[in-house]
């Protein structure tokens, strides 16, 4: 597994400098890039901000994003309609007083709005009173935005350039290993040429005297030879128990998961808080992998990740939007959920995550009493999970590691009535103020094992 | 890593069409071995194509490549709930109040689940009836993960779904032609069930419902709706008690469906210089008898006497009742006693006859006694007797067009059982509501599986006017289905139980869920218990019973007991009715009173046994081996009948227990013992039968063998009398011992005697656990609770008999003779020392006084197995603990050697996951029991009892979370949870002014072996007995 981690990083580095050689070229196609996006942005904008009423996309966007997007999406259907050229479909008169108060406009009859409160299954929609005529118009130009194209031409340009400058670099090392054995075939044909002429010429080559060959002095050196078969010997011993010691630690441990969860994108980018998911581990002896209802929560209305061209988009260069939004997919087969319809299918079928954290069964740990009790970040144990793509483990779970954290770390005591009385008894008896794990008993068997 | 890796054993695996690894897959070998042929002939072995180098290659390479791929760890799942109920948390367990009505056992119980599952069962503190439980109940979460369950319905053997059997036998039922459908049923005690039956007989005509208990109190309930009018059990409170007077009656034990211990064990302590006095005239030894100040012989047929002598000299007489001059000065003691006691005095019979029940009923009534309460009587013994051997004739005359068996089993429990049978041909319908295929199943045509009471719904009316609610902690495990959802299915009615039961609630104290969550509720009269007596078949032949009538024919029985030994039949501690019978816990729980599992026996005095030529004899190894008999009751012969020869035991009476013999549905390793209930004739527990000794010896698995204490008894037992323990000092009845130091005696208490550095404890917690030997019943709930909390492994009957018992809490039993412990110390000395052991040994035959003592890990703070251990494996915690590290143990078992307490238990062999054993840690149905916080241990570790740990830091570390300090009462460990008699108590010394500091401080209190001066963190209480006579 560590290799499979270096080889990773291995070629990571190799993309950086491929990117580096590259940068360049591809500087240019960003530069041209953005401008054409703007430029259909702006377009779109002017063709269709006459319908619009003067009505500002821009401040439409913000609003549609504080009040909308829990529930509607642009382009697709998501807990309510798609919006995109909602004002073609609506008369904009009808669209105010149903944003307003849509209850109101049900009650009144309306035969429009009772029909599309049945078809979304009778899911009311929240009313916004606070919502005036002008704002109204600005989130509706903002629906009015037409849906950018995509702009995977041009990454895969970039692409291109890349690969193709990684064909010519090997071209050229190839090239460069040719003119070297040609070179050292040169040099010998050279002397090989100039011993024949020293023989025709008569001229005397000097004679190296035989010497007794240094292997034979050392295997005489009987002092030598112990000393370094002693040496080798503890070398050997040192790395097979360094070897061994590795045996059932497995650190690093980075298995494929049925699903490909991004920790970077969860944690690190849209920064969720670890127990929003792993909530039992505030007070369970387990984290818990989330159950999939859990994902539901947010995923019920993101069905797919941003992509390149949004500022939120999370996609790299290994990982796709096409590559994320089948990975939503199998949450949704997995849980049942129906896309189309927004609705359970009630067809579920769990996930079976390779576990990655396994400790023995003689071993007990207890999450909520660090997560809870001593108020230990996730990342001491866990590493930076906000910026792994995928899971791995980050510490080696070895009962060393465990003390040497027990000996070093002082139990967070301020503010704990259960502790008070412990506290002063404690720090009497070590004479200290601060008092670590170890003191506190930490360090005794029957604390973590039975 | 490797969860795209293909893992092979040897090279043949690599090769994907290869027929040997498919043979391998069935057999050891691909082929037949050719051994003979191979080895026998030397050309062939030098011509052989595989040559000895090439073995060894093979050998080497397999080797190295299995090792090679052992460093890889497995790939292991986890798999999170796809929508998590929102109760549950992984990790963290819930309670769950319910109720167990298996028939027999009736008992309020909290559930403990986690992740779903039942683990373990705890007593239900709010439960004012039957709150406590004993081992049966502990144990009854194993029975639930059965492997012999029925998985589904079937119809002559063959699975079908629920809809086919119901439309199936839905026409069965339509056409029986007017021939009546008879309901056989276990005790329910559940109003609902009783309105659902009475429905059920509405929408079919010809409809009964007959009650049978496998084990009845079919004479007390006679004798109680004489009296009362009602069929029911009298209720009794022991815990204000000051004299009770039992003949045969064992209390302790199922006696009138049991549960009477904890208020029993509450009169029991000696508080501001009283306790109650407790006589008990019996043949067996039982529990109460055990537990018993004074303790009378008499055998069946002089208890009759004895009942009508105490009646008789109770209302002023001086009945002349033929009793031997030492009986009958017991008697008169007794009634003088219970006389005096007035209305805190009660007498109760356990003789199995109307008439006797008839008397003690009144000779309570003339005391006015308060301990008995009839007003609102026990429902949870309803079987009638004679309505069921009605129905055994009904059968026969082919009158049964269909019978429902439901939770009782008659073909294996009933004493006429071929005539059962024969019966049972004769009916069409033939359908078992069983949780198992039992004996009766196996003859039935139709099996409606039920589920175990863990699954179901239900109402329990546990005593009159006292309601339990029945709730399911976890799905149904298999295609089964409520007895009661069945009755609704075939009523027509598309209510669920569950709304069914909620529609009768007619609780206004209480709601429903109220109920529910805690299990219980009083006050509840339903309208449903009203309608019952309707359908029930109430056949009473002996019609009203008068008291001069009953006290006529008791004298007249007492006489007329004809020739041969007069048994006693008993349901066992352990295994009750039998019910439980593939219950690997109760098959290994010890016997409290023998000690001994995995069997049952005929009881039998020593002098009998002399006389039969009958013997015990201990093997060379230690083990217990007895003789076989024959018992002859009429024409019912019992074959190979082991005989235990019991101190205590009645000289011309013998006991058996029922419950044993089971084989339907039963695993091989646990159809012990023989089926007593051929002998329990005409549902009566006492009969007079013939014995014949036979050849052979019967293997016992006995942990306990010693009857002495070899004149040690003042360490170990410490006994006082209450006239002692009253008027003298402390020193006089708890001794402390003395050491040497510097040639003069000092107490073993003094600091100069205790040569070790102590721990400092003074601060968090430090843990003590109390035992009180006067509240100890030596019921075994403990032991059970012990087994389920810690994943205490099953052994088995050999291994027990090889003392290789895994249990870490035992309750040592001790004999002790009418000689005083020092008389017996003198007796010991003054004797050459190869005689001295025979000698004290023999004379506790006739009537030993019994002493119960549950001993467990003692947790010394100075503990002698911490310095023998050569890897570190046992340690000290401030707590008060001694910590065994399995992981760390290689088990030399230094530290079993050098424990004086002998607590320390080895495992010998892997336990879990091992083909050669079969119990519940051998399946993966069984493991599912396992307590999750607790490590299964492996083969060649030492453990013992770690006093709860896992119990005690959870309880810290809830506090630590909440950021509260720790309550007196809060920490507890499965023994002390289990233990509804208040004799184990565990708790924080550190905590001042708790109720575990009060009983270390108070004068009762010793050490076990204290003059060893190992510290223990565990104390006793010495056990004070009552032995004024009037």
């Amino acid at each position: 597994m560590k290799q499979g981690k270096n080889l990773n990083s291995a070629s990571r580095f190799s993309l950086i400098t491929l990117a580096l050689l590259l940068s360049f070229s591809s500087f240019l196609f960003a530069q041209e890039d953005t401008t054409a996006t703007a430029d259909t942005a702006g377009a779109a904008e002017s063709e269709t901000s006459p319908a619009a009423q003067g009505g500002d996309a821009a401040a439409g966007k913000a609003l549609f994003n504080a009040n909308c997007a829990a529930c509607h999406k642009l382009y697709d259907r998501a807990t309510g309609p798609a919006l995109y050229n909602v004002t073609e479909r609506r008369d904009r008169e009808w669209l105010y007083r149903w944003i307003k108060n849509n209850k109101e406009l049900r009650d009144s009859g309306d035969a429009e709005a009772i029909a599309i409160y049945n078809e979304y299954n009778q899911t009311a929609m929240n009313a916004f009173p606070q919502l005036s005529n002008a704002d109204i118009d600005d989130i509706l130009a903002y629906t009015n935005t037409p849906k950018p194209e995509p702009v995977a031409p041009a990454e895969q340009a970039g692409g291109g350039g890349g690969s193709g400058g990684g064909v010519s670099s090997t071209v050229i090392l190839g090239i460069l290993a040719i003119v070297l054995v040609m070179l050292v075939a040169v040099l010998f044909l050279v002397n090989n040429t100039l011993r024949k002429f020293a023989v025709a010429q008569g001229v005397e080559l000097p004679v190296k005297e035989s010497r007794k060959p240094i292997w034979k002095a050392f295997v005489e050196n009987q002092f030598l030879v112990l000393v370094s078969v002693i040496v080798l010997l503890l070398g050997g011993a040192y790395f097979a128990y360094g070897w061994m010691m590795q045996i059932g630690v497995d650190q690093g441990y980075e298995p494929i998961q049925p699903i490909h969860y991004s920790h970077r994108i969860h944690a690190g980018e849209n920064q969720i808080e670890c127990k929003y998911c792993h909530s039992s581990a505030r007070t369970s002896k387990h984290s818990g992998i989330p159950s999939l209802n859990v994902c539901m929560n947010c995923h019920k209305s993101i069905s797919e990740v941003a992509d390149a061209t949004s500022e939120y988009s999370s996609v790299t260069e290994d990982y796709s939007k096409e590559f994320y939004d089948k990975e939503i997919q199998k949450l949704y087969k997995a849980v049942g959920w129906d896309q189309t319809t927004q609705s359970y299918t009630g067809e579920t079928q769990a996930v079976e995550w390779v576990r990655i954290h396994n400790l023995p069964d003689f071993a007990y740990f207890n999450h909520s009493q660090h997560v809870s009790v001593a108020d230990i970040q996730c990342q001491t144990c866990h590493g930076p999970v906000e910026e792994m793509e995928i899971m791995y483990q980050y510490a080696p779970l070895t009962m060393g590691w465990c003390i040497n954290c027990h000996r070093e770390t002082n139990v967070k005591m301020d503010g704990n009535p259960y502790y008070e009385k412990i506290h002063e008894e404690l720090s009497k008896k070590y004479g200290v103020e601060e008092l670590t794990a170890a003191q506190m008993g930490g360090l005794e068997c029957g604390k973590c094992h039975y | 890593m490797s969860s795209n890796k293909k893992y092979w054993k040897s090279v043949e695996e690599l090769n994907e069409n290869s027929s040997i690894v498919e043979a391998l897959k069935h057999n050891e070998f691909p082929h037949e071995i050719p051994t003979d042929e191979f080895l026998g002939n030397k050309d062939t072995l030098d011509s052989s194509s595989t040559t000895r180098r090439d073995f060894l290659k093979y050998v080497g390479f397999s080797t190295a490549a299995a090792s090679l791929a052992a460093c890889e760890g497995p790939v292991v799942k986890s798999i999170p709930y796809v929508v998590a109920p929102e109760r549950i948390t992984v990790g963290k367990a819930d309670y769950y109040a319910t109720v167990m009505a298996d028939g027999f056992d009736f008992a309020s119980v909290l559930v403990k689940t986690r992740e779903g599952r039942p683990i373990k069962i705890e007593n239900n503190k709010m439960a004012s009836v039957l709150g406590g439980n004993n081992a049966r109940v502990h144990a009854s979460v194993l029975s639930m993960y059965d492997t012999k369950r029925l998985q589904g319905p079937k119809i002559d053997g063959s699975s079908v779904s629920w809809s086919e059997f119901d439309q199936k036998l839905g026409q069965k039922l339509n056409g029986l032609g007017g021939k009546s459908i008879v309901l056989l049923t276990q005790t329910f005690a559940s109003p609902s069930t009783t309105k659902l039956i009475a429905d059920f007989s509405a929408a079919y005509p010809n409809v009964k419902h007959v009650t049978y208990d496998s084990i009845g109190e079919n004479a007390a309930l006679d004798a109680f709706e004489s009296k009362y009018g009602m069929r029911a059990l009298p209720d009794y409170d022991f815990s204000e008690a000051e004299v009770i007077v039992s003949v045969g009656a064992d209390l302790l034990g199922d006696w009138q469906g049991g549960g009477f211990g904890p208020t029993y064990a509450k009169s029991r302590v000696p508080k501001n210089g009283k306790m109650s006095r407790h006589v008990q005239f019996e043949a067996n030894m039982t529990l109460s008898g055990g537990n018993a100040d004074k303790r009378v012989l008499a055998t069946p047929s002089e208890q009759k006497k004895i009942v009508a002598a105490i009646q008789s000299l109770i209302s002023g007489g001086s009945a002349n009742t033929g009793l031997s001059p030492e009986l009958d000065a017991a008697v008169k003691s007794a009634a003088k006693q219970l006389r005096n006691a007035g209305s805190k005095g009660v007498f109760i019979t356990g003789v199995d006859d109307a008439n006797a029940q008839m008397v003690a009923l009144s000779v309570n009534e003339a005391l006015g006694s308060t301990i008995i309460d009839t007003a609102a009587p026990k429902m949870t013994r309803q079987g009638n007797a004679q309505a069921v051997s009605q129905l055994v004739s009904d059968m026969n005359s082919g009158a049964v067009g269909a019978l429902f068996v439901v939770g009782v089993n008659p073909a294996y429990s009933l004493p006429n059982v071929n005539e059962f049978k024969s019966g049972l041909d004769k009916v069409e319908v033939r359908v078992s509501f069983n949780m198992k295929e039992d004996e009766t199943g196996l003859l039935c045509n139709y099996l409606a599986p039920t589920p175990h009471y863990l699954e179901s719904w239900g109402d329990v009316e546990m005593k009159k006017g006292y309601v339990c609610l029945m709730q399911p902690t976890i799905k149904p495990l298999f295609d089964t289905r409520q007895f009661q959802e069945s009755l609704l299915k075939w009523t027509n009615n598309d209510m669920s139980y569950y709304d069914y039961l909620k529609t009768n609630w007619t609780n206004a104290e209480k709601s429903f869920n109220q109920a529910l969550q805690d299990g219980v509720a009083s006050g509840v009269m339903t309208p449903a218990a009203e309608t019952a007596e309707v359908t029930e078949e109430s056949i009473t032949s002996n019609g009203a019973i008068t008291l001069s009538s009953a006290l006529a024919a008791l004298v007249q029985e007492g006489e007329s007991a004809g020739n041969g030994f007069e048994l006693t039949l008993y349901s066992s501690t352990g295994l009750g009715n039998g019910e439980q019978a593939n219950n690997p816990w109760l098959q290994e729980f010890p016997d409290p009173i023998t000690r001994t599992s995995w069997d049952n026996y005929l009881t039998m005095s020593k002098k009998d046994a002399d006389r039969l030529g009958i013997e015990n004899e201990i093997t060379s190894k230690g083990a217990l081996n007895g003789s076989y008999v024959t018992v002859t009751l009429g024409d019912v012969t019992l074959e190979n009948v082991p005989v235990f020869i019991q101190p205590g035991q009645a000289p011309g009476s013998v006991g058996l227990a029922l419950g044993y013999g089971k084989k339907a549905a039963v695993q091989e390793e646990m159809q012990v013992g023989v089926n007593a209930y051929p002998l329990y004739k005409d549902f009566k527990s006492t009969q007079t039968v013939q014995i014949k000794k036979t050849g052979g010896w019967h293997e016992f698995a006995c942990v306990q063998m010693q009857n002495t204490m070899a004149g040690r008894a003042d360490d170990i037992i410490k006994e006082t009398t209450l006239e002692i323990f009253n008027t003298k000092d402390a020193s006089e009845w708890n001794h402390v011992g003395h050491v040497d130091y510097n040639h003069s005696e000092i107490s073993v208490r003094d600091k100069n005697a205790d040569i070790w550095e102590s721990f400092d404890d003074t601060f968090g917690p430090h843990f003590n656990l109390s035992i009180d030997l006067n509240a100890c019943t030596g019921c075994g709930a403990c032991v059970i609770a012990c087994h389920a909390e810690n994943n205490v492994p099953v052994v088995g009957k050999q291994e027990v008999r090889n003392f290789r018992d895994m249990h870490w809490l035992r309750i040592d039993r001790y004999y002790s003779s009418e000689d005083t412990f020092a008389e017996e110390t003198k007796t010991l000395e003054e004797l050459p020392a190869m005689d001295s052991y025979s000698v004290v040994e023999i004379q506790s035959y006739d009537n030993p006084e019994v002493a119960f003592q549950p001993v467990m890990c003692q947790h010394c703070n100075h503990a002698p197995c911490e310095t023998v251990c050569p890897v570190a494996a046992i340690g000290h915690g401030r707590q008060g603990q001694n910590q065994m590290t399995y992981n760390r143990c290689v088990g030399t078992r230094y530290c079993a050697n050098n424990c004086p307490y002998k607590v320390r238990r080895f495992n010998w062999f892997l336990y879990s996951e091992n083909d050669e054993f079969d119990y519940n840690m051998n399946n993966d149905l069984g493991r599912m029991v396992l307590n999750p916080d607790v490590t299964v241990r492996s083969r060649g570790v030492m453990e013992k009892c770690s006093m709860c740990i896992q119990m005690t830091q959870k309880t810290i570390l809830d506090a630590k979370r909440e950021g509260r300090v720790i309550e007196d009462g809060e920490f507890a460990t499965a023994c002390s949870n289990a233990c509804d008699m208040g004799a184990i108590k565990f708790g924080d010394v550190n905590i001042p002014d708790s109720e575990i500091v009060a009983l270390k401080n108070d004068k009762r209190k010793y050490y076990l072996l204290e003059d060893i001066g190992v510290k223990p963190n565990v104390f006793y209480h010495v056990k004070v007995k009552n032995t004024a006579e009037a």
